[in-house]
């Protein structure tokens, strides 16, 4: 079956990309994903924030109490060769990884200055990256600051980036825009090469024997596709970039729904990590057979097939599920 | 400038010829010599090599006696080697020593020099180390500068393998070792010129091979001793001559030119100064003055003093000298003179020059400061018909009145720039000003000098830096008097010392301030205001920590003010200064990555921004003024002695101001109010569970734990807190949480540690910090009050308990460590359970600086006048100086023991309850107390010769403890020989590891108590290897009590331990992990951190209890749950694991898998351990047979 797919202007042998997870980070483990098919990996997130509060926390371990008595002068501390602060581990992986595999890798980054976005976008570039992936993520807390004004933000950091490097472009946010379908058009016109929908973070729980908060992530299901899901269909067609589906991509069957809604690349994390890298070649087959077993073509003839623009249903996609399940409950009185 | 300049300071100055000609290195860290093994370890580390390309092995021994044996070995074996070393250290090489000497081997030993300890110990520089050395047999030669110190350095190595006599190099402590200077490097061409290949080859052929085997080291009878003593006296003769040889050839090949005594003067000079170190500089600068103003007199510069060359001083002695001055950096009691002195007369003598009239004088003694002045006070003794033959100078001596009196005044040239910064040891002051140095002695033609002097405290400490810009080399090895810029980086230091005292007239005065320069002034005191006015400074101010603020840079100010600094000195022009600046920066920090570095720049850029001139108003118009050193109250030696001190005075106190044997009074940390802290903790009664936690963790004892009668609180200020006390054991009563808000250094520990927290605001527990300002005043009043409320009678108390431990007053209280010191809580809390009647045998390390460090101490007395006695002996023999005491207590005990069974039938019935006394707990202590004065009211009646024998002994019917106090650096280390001995004896005596996994206070090399994947100085790579087990080895004697505790692991299990160790009547060792600012951690959360220890396994707790066994239980207990945490969770937040994992992920890798295998064999051995009985059981056998 021919499965292959055009995301971000890359030829892709077929539409599972790994994303961004533990199993994307080493060389074995991304030598792993390809052999099992992965068709592209994105790498894991190099956070702007994480590598500067770094930075200065090893700053601040090489002064501390330098000077604290007559005894103890020049820090306690030696001189490190390096502190591999920075991008430079970021880099170093990204090369190797981009040595180590004929896939595209794809590197991902979330900045934390407009500077920053920037200046390691074109250094992720410089590194070899076959196309880079901006993790915008924010919560918007603050509570005189409104939307317009955060989703200009957006805007103008991607047309920065965009400005910045030349290789394709990828922007992952999340859902939470009072107009998604509008924010996505204003995206692409930014300058995305392809919209990946949507992104999970790391959200707060609260643990009752402590009573404190711990931050923390937790594996997807398959019935976190349907946001996914929708927005796919609605989208499909209606912007000119390239669509990846990430979150709640487990089984073949998910990435069929995808396909059909009307995504380019389907992405696994969660799946992988529960199942391992093999997973993705249990899932290949699978949608192969599908195809198969219906006299597909190639996966590109499906996909979009049941989009809001081509599917018998397209209000279906935007009713909320009380709707739908009040009139199902109607129709059959 | 040429290209040869360098900017370093006097350490590494020796230490790059050092290691650039050896090829092992052996090292210990003792202050100031630590920075030159620092460095050689370092250098290896990143594999600089020497000048024959190999790169030299630097070893971490545990001791100096050790660095002296490897050294001695390396030599036998061939091998170029040195060794770095000062004070006690070198003290601890002289037996190996006297053998590398008597072999007639090449070596080198850098020596710092440094004070002797004797009345007490002290880290600065004189030449009582090395006058100590002048017998072994090494060659001994004198660095008087920074420049010297590498020069010298140099000729010391070439010239040992030409006259195969060793060489000890020393340099003044502190004063050029640790004073940065602008100075003319060396290249290698020059030290390979220096170094003659042939002579290499001749020490290896002399070295021990199996191919031509030889025999050293032999036993020697009368026969033959004495005549192959004198057999090497040929090559003592060659040394002089040899010596001369290398200068000339060095001179030949640097333009700079040595002698074995420098003559620096007028020709026909009438009176000559002798003297050695860098007391030489002054005393230059003295000599030019005196000429200058007509008088005829000069200064000889000793560089090489042993072997003494008569022939040649008395070459460099001008003709026409008649009377000669030595001054010696040392003193030796009872000699008819200092050393020098004494090899002065005898030369004069011997090379018929006695007419020569010649006086000697101390001076200098711990880095004294020596001024010009001082020296044109001893020559014009020299000048009096009636000379003090032995004078001391540089103080004040009203006992012996040895002292010259010194009446001139001292002016520097206009030209140079003398600035002088006052900052905190946290705020990077000295960092940047080093910086400056370096600036701008690469960037400009000027000389340039950085000098800076520590306070004693390790909390908000203040750091004065002196600084010398001039056209010409800097000869002035004394502190700045007349400063043309002073700056003063932290405000609070206004008004508690005078900063303005050092400017001069017209001087630029910059200010670090929260108001800006319309606002400043009428905040300021009033002496400050005055002095302004008067001096006529150009006074500005900046806002350096909101500009390091806005920066990124938290409270780091240095960038800041030294931009402001070069903008105002103009030593440099504006534009090139920040460039410089910059470029510095980068060259500090740019291993750190990109941010790091814009933060930095970000900070010079605003600075300038930032500062503004200030209008000075032509009248004071503040009426506060200095505050008081120690309040008006305190006792009569507080407030003579102690409070000079304080205030930073202590030079102008004469010699009859001090106690003459080093005793002095305890109790005194009460009256030195430093409030440093920016935020302190306040108590929220109406949550509080009174656990007493907060109290138990207190670093400083600025939280405090009292039970009172309700009726007690009638005078007590309106904002004093009270609460119900919950506990049935003192029904009725009230609780108070009160904070010394003084004393508290603001870390936080307390309110870590509280387990109480509002329902509503989970945040808010019932100890909160909140800044000082709104509490201060409030809370003042309140501590005062607090103190006045009576204390719980102790046998009323569950001693051995976290609370009532916590309601017994510490004494042991506002030391002077580390904000959050993960070590004073385990002391104060000795102080709490036992300190009313303990000894404690303190080795020398962080907690004897604490300790005992002038001016004040924490060790404290309770009401009855009764508290910890202490002292502190060495380093290295702690363990046997608490035995010591032991013995002695033993033998009192005896002795009373012994004249009151004699005196049984005049006593009657008391001295069988005493003789019979149960003391083992506070009420039969308190019994025995009650009956010994008694016993003193009967003895006093009797007229018996054993009743007289008796009373001065009677104290020790009472038992007393003794607590034997130090860090790994001793127990693991150094002292561990004596250690050893101490629990195989198994006498009754305490001993508290305080256990920070490094040598704390010299600045943090690795020990053997340093775990495996750790970073530490001597460890930069990662320690390789596994922390020793010192708990398991005391166990092996089957009848030490050994616990090993984490207070913030568990607190309980601490206070059940030094309730265990304290009854246990034999050898009791309790180890305490101790967090450390070198653990690089967040200090306020160190109680957190021994948790994580704990459930990681990484620091199991247990109990190991003979007497347990002796019961046919086992002996050991495991206080930790099986761990729950990997070392690797555990490691990730300490920055001593994490700068590892950062700079070699693999490396970091790799030792933490052998880490976790550590624990979990550990954890394996300890699970089994808990099993094994140790006593043979033999019942089975027998039935068997």
């Amino acid at each position: 079956m021919n499965l292959t797919t055009r995301y971000l202007g890359l030829e892709l042998a077929n539409p599972i990309i790994a994303s961004s997870s533990p199993l994307t980070r080493t060389v074995e483990s991304l030598q792993q994903l390809e052999a099992a098919g992965a068709a592209a990996v994105v790498l894991p997130s190099l956070f702007e924030e994480q590598i500067e509060h770094e930075a200065m926390a090893a700053h601040e371990a090489m002064i501390y109490g330098s000077e604290i008595s007559a005894e103890s002068v020049g820090g306690y501390f030696p001189q490190m060769d390096a502190y591999n602060t920075g991008a430079t581990d970021y880099l170093d992986k990204l090369r190797a990884a981009r040595q180590a595999l004929t896939i595209p890798v794809i590197a991902s980054l979330n900045g934390d200055s407009a500077g920053g976005w920037t200046l390691y976008a074109r250094i992720i570039e410089d590194a070899g990256a076959d196309a880079l992936e901006l993790n915008i993520y924010r919560v918007a807390g603050e509570i005189d600051y409104p939307g317009a004004h955060i989703e200009e933000d957006y805007l103008r950091l991607v047309t920065r980036v965009r400005e910045a490097v030349s290789i394709p472009l990828a922007v992952k946010v999340g859902p939470y825009f009072s107009s998604m379908a509008n924010m996505a058009k204003k995206l692409v016109d930014a300058g995305a090469d392809g919209l990946v929908l949507f992104n999970r973070f790391y959200q707060p729980d609260i643990l009752l024997d402590t009573l404190t908060v711990e931050p923390n992530v937790v594996l997807s299901t398959s019935s976190e596709l349907r946001l996914v899901l929708r927005w796919m269909a609605i989208l499909h067609g209606r912007i000119d970039a390239s669509l990846g589906a990430t979150t709640g991509v487990h089984t073949a069957e998910d990435v069929l729904k995808l396909v059909l809604a009307g995504a380019d690349t389907t992405m696994m994390a969660s799946a992988l990590l529960k199942n391992g890298p093999g997973h993705i070649s249990v899932v290949l087959e699978g949608v192969g057979n599908w195809l198969d077993e219906r006299g597909y073509e190639s996966l590109d003839q499906a996909r979009g097939s049941l989009s809001q623009q081509s599917s018998p249903n397209p209000s279906a996609f935007e009713r909320s599920n009380y709707m739908h399940a009040l009139i199902d409950y109607s129709s059959k009185h | 400038m040429t290209s040869a300049h360098i900017v370093v300071d006097g350490n590494e100055a020796a230490a790059r010829v050092a290691h650039a000609l050896s090829e092992v290195i052996a090292i210990y860290p003792i202050t100031p010599a630590s920075a030159m093994g620092e460095l050689a370890d370092a250098w290896s580390q990143r594999n600089e090599p020497n000048i024959w390309g190999t790169v030299p092995e630097v070893v971490a021994m545990q001791s100096e006696a050790g660095a002296a044996g490897a050294l001695h070995g390396s030599l036998q074996a061939g091998a170029l080697t040195t060794t770095f070393t000062a004070s006690q250290g070198l003290l601890l090489m002289l037996p190996n020593m006297y053998k590398i000497a008597g072999e007639l081997t090449p070596a080198v030993i850098h020596v710092a020099a440094r004070t002797i300890a004797t009345h007490a110990l002290s880290i600065f520089g004189d030449h009582s180390d090395v006058m100590g050395a002048r017998q072994t047999g090494f060659a001994m030669l004198s660095s008087a500068s920074v420049q010297e110190a590498q020069d010298l350095a140099l000729i010391a190595h070439s010239v040992t393998l030409k006259t195969r006599v060793p060489f000890l190099h020393f340099f003044d402590g502190f004063r050029t070792s640790h004073e940065v200077m602008k100075i003319e490097g060396l290249d290698p061409a020059t030290l390979h010129a220096m170094v003659d290949d042939h002579l290499i080859s001749d020490h290896r052929t002399r070295a021990l091979s199996p191919n031509q085997p030889s025999l050293r080291g032999t036993a020697q009878n009368p026969d033959v001793f004495f005549q192959a003593r004198e057999a090497a006296n040929p090559f003592y003769s060659a040394v002089a001559p040899a010596v001369i040889e290398a200068f000339e050839a060095f001179g030949a090949l640097t333009g700079r030119h040595y002698r074995l005594f420098d003559y620096h003067g007028a020709p026909d000079a009438d009176r000559v100064l002798i003297l050695m170190g860098s007391g030489s500089g002054a005393a230059t600068e003295a000599v030019d003055e005196l000429n200058r103003r007509g008088e005829k007199v000069g200064v000889i510069t000793v560089h090489l003093y042993r072997p003494f060359s008569a022939d040649h001083l008395l070459e460099a002695l001008p003709d026409s000298a008649t009377k000669v001055v030595v001054l010696d950096r040392t003193k030796e009691p009872g000699a008819v003179g200092e050393p020098l002195y004494q090899d002065v007369v005898a030369a004069l003598h011997e090379t018929g020059r006695s007419e020569v009239s010649v006086i000697g004088g101390r001076y200098g003694l711990s880095g004294k400061e020596f001024t010009p002045p001082m020296v044109m006070a001893t020559l014009a003794e020299a000048a009096n018909g009636d000379p003090q033959r032995h004078f001391t100078v540089g103080i004040t001596d009203d006992v012996s009145g040895l002292s010259l009196s010194v009446d001139e005044e001292w002016a520097e040239p206009d030209d140079v720039v003398q600035a002088v910064f006052y900052g905190l040891g946290s705020d990077g002051t000295v960092g940047a000003n080093k910086n400056s140095v370096k600036i701008i002695g690469t960037h400009t033609d000027r000389y340039a000098q950085g000098h800076f002097v520590y306070d004693s405290k390790k909390s908000g400490a203040m750091t004065v830096s002196h600084l010398r810009f001039s056209p010409r080399p800097i000869t002035s090895t004394y502190l700045i008097e007349n400063a043309n810029f002073v700056a003063c980086h932290q405000f609070g230091f206004l008004e508690k010392l005078d900063v303005l005292d050092i400017a001069a007239p017209g001087a630029t005065f910059l200010l670090n301030s929260h108001y800006d320069a319309d606002t400043v002034w009428e905040h300021l005191p009033g002496h400050v205001q005055q002095a302004i006015i008067e001096k006529e400074l150009d006074f500005y101010v900046v806002d350096g920590h909101r500009v390091a603020r806005e920066a990124e840079l938290g409270g780091r100010i240095n960038t800041v003010l030294q931009t402001c600094f070069f903008a105002l000195s103009e030593i440099v022009p504006k534009e090139e200064a920040i460039a410089a600046i910059k470029d510095s920066i980068k060259t500090a920090y740019g291993k750190l990555g990109e941010v790091v570095l814009q933060r930095n720049y970000q900070a010079v850029d605003a600075a300038l921004a930032g500062m503004a001139k200030v209008e000075v108003p032509a009248t004071v118009t503040s009426s506060t003024g200095l505050a008081a050193a120690v309040p008006e109250h305190a006792p009569e030696f507080v407030t003579r002695v102690t409070g000079m001190i304080i205030a930073g005075q202590g030079d102008l106190l004469p010699v009859s101001a001090l106690p003459v044997d080093g005793t002095f009074p305890t109790d005194t940390a009460q009256w030195e109010k430093r409030s440093i802290a920016e935020e302190i903790p306040i108590w929220d009664p109406s949550i509080c569970i009174d656990c007493g936690r907060c109290a138990l963790v207190c670093p400083h004892a600025a939280i405090r734990m009292k039970v009172y009668d309700p009726a007690e609180l009638g005078n007590a200020p309106d904002t004093f807190q009270t609460k119900e006390w919950s506990g049935k054991d003192f029904p009725g009563k009230q609780m108070t949480i009160q904070v010394a808000p003084q004393d508290c250094t603001g870390c936080g520990v307390c309110v870590d540690v509280c387990p109480a927290h509002s329902k509503e605001v989970v945040k808010h527990k019932s100890i909160n910090m909140a800044p000082e300002g709104e509490h201060m005043a409030a809370e003042k009043e309140n501590f005062d009050f607090f103190l006045e409320l009576p204390e719980l009678d102790r046998t009323e108390v569950k001693v051995d308990s976290i609370k009532g431990s916590q309601l017994l007053e510490p004494l042991f209280e506002f030391s002077g460590a580390c904000s959050g010191c993960g070590e004073t809580p385990y002391l104060k809390l000795l102080s709490q359970m036992y300190g009313d009647r303990i000894l404690i045998a303190n080795a020398t390390g962080c907690s004897s600086i604490y300790g005992a460090n002038l001016p004040t101490t924490p060790w404290a007395q309770d009401a009855e006048g009764r508290g910890p006695a202490w002292s502190n002996s060495l380093f290295e023999d702690n363990a046997e100086f608490g035995l010591g005491m032991r013995l002695a207590l033993d033998g009192h005990t005896r002795t009373a023991r012994q004249l009151l069974t004699e005196l049984a039938p005049h006593v009657g019935d008391l001295a069988a309850e005493i003789l019979d006394a149960d003391q083992s707990d506070e009420s039969g202590l308190q019994k025995q107390r009650d009956r010994i004065e008694q016993l003193t009211t009967v003895l006093a009646s009797l007229d018996e010769p054993g009743a007289r024998q008796l009373e001065p002994v009677v104290d020790y019917l009472v038992d007393m403890g003794v607590w034997i106090v130090g860090g790994d650096g001793w127990a693991y280390d150094i002292g561990f020989g004596g250690l050893d001995h101490v629990m195989a004896l198994g006498r009754n005596v305490n001993i508290l590891v305080l256990d920070t996994e490094v040598y704390s206070n010299t600045g943090g090399q690795a020990s053997k108590a340093t775990p495996r994947a750790a970073v530490a100085k001597f460890a930069s790579g990662g320690k390789a290897t596994g922390k020793k087990d010192l708990g398991m080895i005391a166990q092996s004697y089957g009848n030490v009590y050994v616990a090993q505790i984490a207070m913030g692991a568990n607190m309980n299990q601490v206070v059940k331990a030094f309730a265990e160790a304290e009854a246990h009547q034999g050898t009791s060792l309790i180890i305490a992990f101790s967090p450390c600012i070198a653990h690089g951690i967040d200090m306020g959360t160190m109680m957190t951190h021994q948790k994580a220890a704990a459930e990681s396994g990484y620091w199991p707790l247990y109990r190991y209890d003979p007497s347990a066994e002796a019961q046919g239980k086992p002996g050991l207990r495991l206080d930790s749950r099986e761990p729950t945490i990997s070392f690797k969770e555990f490691a990730a937040k300490e920055g001593r694991f994490a700068m590892l994992a950062r700079a070699n992920p693999e490396h970091a890798d790799e030792l933490a898998k052998q880490a976790q295998a550590d624990i979990d064999n550990r954890w394996q051995l300890y699970e089994q351990m808990v099993n094994v009985h140790r006593t043979a059981v033999f019942e089975d056998l027998e039935e068997g047979e």
